[in-house]
């Protein structure tokens, strides 16, 4: 059956494309926008001789598309910045933005949508209100359960969004639910992040990659996985060289209590995308691996979800990694209530 | 998936898969002249919400590479609309080679007459109906500028007639060209025309935009001056991917406005908004 590894291979080794005949780019490219790497695809395909006309064709579109979302994304992180800046907080880019703030190959070709940012939990209501009264952000939707919901038991403020730029804002204040079982450190994020020309900062790598572990694993289910652990698998290439960068993933990913995921998302990027690794921060390979990357791949060459069981299993496992059975209960029954 | 359709349509390849067959049935028999892409731009899929319900109460969903989170279904009577839809969406959320401009297209001597307006302007039927006497048909629903040259390169997808528009096309073209009615569809009574072969055959030739229209239906016969600002405006309304090109988006459509000659067009019935057409073609396009 087919399944995503087409993809795989061609953004770890692009010159395997070279045997695919014009089913096989069908699929590739089916697959790749629908798993948010069609712009990371162009890139890494960009000045092979063997590509058909079609497929150079769109693959400079995925890249000035890719160039555009870069631009528009640093933009909107700049607005914010305008808006945030009189308070003298500090302002942790997360995510797409960061890595394309940061000129990490992370953010080569990489689609952004919302922009996300890390403050400190105390500065929440302020940074909120600069954001809505001076900004121009509004809340997307008044719903009261929702409302109350995100702000006693999420890692971020209920989303907002632009009045006229139509851009999403999250704010978080840490990185995970609070109801998840994992607590990290985000005071300590905050401090150990690192500051950009403009005053803006980006967290410290090995906290990035812990972060992005997190993201990929405790809070969702897995849905854009191959994209996020693209990331990863990019963040560790870029930082992996770096002096010191293992032990501090080691230190980090223990403080935040993130040994498991980080380790995982090793493993998991070692094993599809060939991440060099150095020192034990990916622990020995366990047997749920396999039924992870089964479920990262789970992806055909219409760009269907495939093996709808398994991604159905995760997906009941990301609700009860992120809050305690009772309350997944009285939660779901009050969405259902609510319709 | 279980059954494939593929198309060119101007400059742009689709795949269509479906859990059905009459809706491809219904394509490929409107669509017989237009040649397959090896190598799609866009994948169209139709699909059933769920299992059963491609056998009971069918009704199409309507997926591919780009997607609207919450598009509701159609039932499978309106499949071909379904696939059009579809077709249409990639093109609206996906397209980044040209300018789209939601407008219709006719060519004469390798010259442009664009139209646009909103739904019910005319803009459809006036090109379709243009297409029978003595012009080019480029397209009726978009219109794309390329980038770099500002030249138009045609989109002759089917027409999709609507409501009084049916019986005006009814009466001018072979009933072979015309596809099913559907009635009641979200958009009304749709039948679809298949273009004229001549424009099939030169899909692939672009043309120089001469000439933009507004037309509105209904109302007495005047022409009016536009005001560049005007234009400009009311044509980011009219692309589906003006903000998304970014500089680029805004470099061709101000090269456009500033070269075009314009007028807005009121007329009470399609003779006298082709009479009108003809006299500003005559005078006006450069």
């Amino acid at each position: 059956m087919t399944d995503a590894r087409l993809l795989v291979r061609a953004l770890v080794d692009p010159a395997t494309t070279r045997a695919l005949d014009a089913e096989g780019w069908t699929a590739l490219i089916a697959m790749a926008r629908a798993e948010q790497l069609m712009g990371s695809l162009a890139h890494r395909l960009d000045g092979l001789d063997h590509l058909p006309e079609k497929v150079a064709q769109l693959c400079t579109d995925a890249r000035q598309s890719a160039e555009h979302a870069r631009r528009q994304a640093l933009w909107e992180a700049e607005m914010a910045r305008r808006v945030l800046a009189p308070l003298g907080e500090p302002v942790v880019l997360l995510k797409g933005t960061a890595y394309v703030a940061a000129g990490l190959s992370a953010g080569i070709g990489r689609s952004i949508g919302d922009l996300d940012i890390l403050v400190r939990r105390d500065a929440l209501d302020a940074v909120e209100r600069a954001l809505i009264e001076q900004g121009g952000w509004e809340w997307v939707k008044e719903d009261a359960y929702d409302d109350a919901y995100y702000r006693d038991y999420m890692h971020e403020l209920p989303p907002l969004i632009h009045k006229e730029r139509d851009r999403m804002i999250d704010v978080h204040h840490t990185v995970l639910p609070l109801t998840a079982k994992p607590t990290p450190d985000a005071e300590a994020m905050i401090a150990d992040s690192v500051e950009l020309a403009n005053g803006l900062r980006v967290l410290s790598p090995a906290d990035m990659v812990c972060h992005s572990a997190a993201h990929l694993f405790a809070d969702g289910d897995l849905a854009g996985g191959l994209r996020n652990l693209w990331d990863i698998d990019r963040l560790v290439r870029d930082f992996g060289p770096r002096d010191g960068f293992w032990q501090a993933l080691g230190e980090r990913a223990q403080r935040h209590q993130l040994q498991k995921p980080v380790a995982r998302a090793l493993r998991l990027a070692e094993a599809l995308y060939g991440t060099p690794l150095e020192g034990d921060a990916a622990g020995r390979g366990r047997a749920g691996d396999a039924l992870y990357i089964r479920r990262l791949l789970a992806r055909d060459g219409w760009g269907r979800e495939i093996r709808k069981l398994l991604r159905l299993a995760f997906y009941i496992r990301s609700h009860w990694l992120r809050m305690p059975p009772f309350m997944l209960a009285k939660h779901l029954w009050t969405k259902w209530r609510k319709g | 998936m279980k059954h494939e359709f593929r198309v060119t349509v101007g400059p742009v390849g689709f795949r269509i898969g479906s859990d059905w067959k009459r809706p491809l049935d219904q394509l490929s028999a409107l669509y017989a002249d237009y040649p397959a892409p090896d190598i799609p731009d866009f994948t169209v899929r139709l699909f059933a919400q769920r299992p059963w319900r491609r056998f009971i109460r069918p009704s199409v969903m309507i997926g591919g590479d780009y997607m609207l989170p919450d598009a509701a279904p159609l039932s499978l009577a309106h499949g071909l609309l379904a696939a059009e839809m579809g077709m249409n969406l990639q093109m609206a959320l996906g397209q980044r080679r040209y300018l789209l401009l939601h407008a219709s297209a006719v060519e004469r001597d390798g010259r442009a007459l664009l139209m646009t307006g909103h739904s019910g302007a005319g803009k459809s039927t006036l090109s379709a109906l243009l297409g029978e006497r003595g012009w080019r048909f480029m397209g009726d629903e978009f219109a794309l500028i390329d980038l770099d040259s500002g030249a138009l390169h045609a989109f002759p997808r089917l027409v999709s007639l609507k409501n009084e528009a049916i019986a005006v096309m009814e009466g001018e073209v072979q009933s072979d060209r015309l596809g099913p009615l559907m009635r009641d569809t979200p958009k009304g009574d749709i039948r679809h025309l298949r273009p004229p072969k001549e424009a099939v055959a030169r899909m692939r030739e672009p043309a120089k935009p001469a000439l933009l229209l507004f037309p509105r239906f209904g109302h007495a016969v005047d022409i009016r001056k536009v005001g560049e600002a005007e234009i400009f405006v009311r044509l980011t309304q009219a692309s589906t991917n003006y903000v998304a090109l970014g500089e680029a988006g805004f470099d061709a459509l101000s090269s456009l406005v500033r070269t075009i000659p314009t007028r807005a067009v009121d007329y009470p019935d399609t003779e006298s908004a082709v009479a009108s057409v003809e006299r500003l073609w005559a005078e006006l396009a450069e």
